[in-house]
């Protein structure tokens, strides 16, 4: 996957010019979009592109179709950190455990129709 | 008037017709995935395109030829398509050059034909403007990064933008009697154009070449090629369903 090959030999030019890594040029960028009427952005999923803007448009052809009204936000892969699975048990099941952090045990006053 | 109103139409849908043709070829063979894509989507928005202006053309002629039939059933010298849609894709920089003025030639011409007495004619614009200012906007940012980009791709752009410019002014011949006079269009066409060609650090080629015809039917060698490929179906079963 790192080596762009030549596709078909009546492509002019550059015989042995030498070829960089799709990453170097290419690299992935994930895609997030909000819908019309939707009210969050959502991830849809990555493409590659050299740019933000030619990710954009790329982002727009892939996952919108052009549909208007919606908006994208396309991110460099590499700028995203992820929660490790290893320290899921670390991270998540503290807080299942110990109950008082949810709010559950309280009585909603009368009155208060919008909580 | 009408029969003038049908020879407009015509080219315009014939113009549509035969950019998509040609940015069929593409697929499969764009130097990006995603730009792959992207030449399909708008090789689709141009077939649309040519879809609606070929069936009012059929329309306006009353005889009964609907959009299957003027797109499969004539030949060369009876397209009236502009010889910029019909030439060779090229390298990517040709293609690119040739869908950058088509698409500065269209935007404005649908942008026009919106506000036309024509209720149809407007309709279309109105739908196929929208397309165009993102061909237009695709097409320009790939002018920009081949010739603002290494030596290699800034030769090959200059290359195709020379190669391409003298089809450009055959799109602007005067035509009065069109619901919109082509020749108007000409100094929009440069303001979009020539920023563009700045900024990618290309010169703009001169005016001395300026073949023309294709809107007489006179077109060059490669339309009839194009014509076989697109055409071969529905002349071995004239008459078929699909």
């Amino acid at each position: 996957m790192s080596e762009r090959t030549e596709r078909g030999e009546g492509r002019e030019g550059m015989p042995g010019q030498h070829r960089v890594s799709t990453e170097q040029h290419t690299p992935l960028w994930e895609v997030f979009v909000r819908a019309r009427r939707g009210l969050s952005h959502t991830h849809v999923g990555s493409l590659h592109a050299p740019d933000a803007e030619l990710a954009l448009r790329n982002a727009r052809d892939v996952y919108t179709r052009r549909q208007e009204g919606v908006s994208i936000w396309v991110v460099p892969a590499a700028a995203i950190t992820a929660s490790s699975p290893d320290e899921k048990d670390a991270f998540f099941d503290p807080a299942a455990d110990k109950v008082y952090r949810h709010p559950t045990f309280y009585e909603v006053p009368e009155g208060a129709g919008h909580l | 008037m009408s029969a003038d109103l049908f020879d407009f139409v015509l080219g315009l849908g014939d113009d549509a017709l035969i950019a998509a043709q040609r940015l069929g070829e593409w697929t499969s063979r764009a130097p990006e995935m995603e730009e792959d894509i992207a030449l399909a989507n708008i090789a689709l928005d141009q077939l649309g395109a040519a879809r609606l202006l070929l069936t009012y053309a059929g329309e306006l002629e009353g005889a009964g030829r609907d959009e299957d039939a003027l797109a499969y059933l004539r030949g060369d010298r009876e397209f009236r398509n502009c010889l910029l849609v019909e030439l060779p894709n090229g390298d990517f920089a040709v293609t690119m050059a040739k869908l950058f003025f088509l698409s500065a030639y269209q935007l404005p011409l649908y942008d026009a034909l919106a506000g036309c007495g024509d209720e149809r004619l407007a309709a279309i614009g109105a739908k196929a403007r929208k397309e165009s200012a993102y061909h237009l906007d695709h097409s320009s940012l790939w002018v920009r990064r081949l010739g603002d980009g290494t030596e290699e791709s800034h030769r090959r752009m200059q290359e195709a933008v020379d190669q391409v410019w003298p089809y450009t002014h055959e799109l602007f011949a005067a035509d009065p009697a069109a619901p919109v006079d082509p020749a108007g269009l000409r100094a929009g066409f440069e303001a979009t154009v020539e920023p563009v060609l700045t900024e990618a650090t290309l010169t703009r080629p001169g005016d001395g070449f300026t073949p023309g015809g294709g809107r007489q039917g006179l077109h060059t060698e490669h339309l009839s090629f194009l014509l076989a490929e697109m055409q071969v179906l529905h002349r071995a079963h004239p008459g078929a369903r699909w």
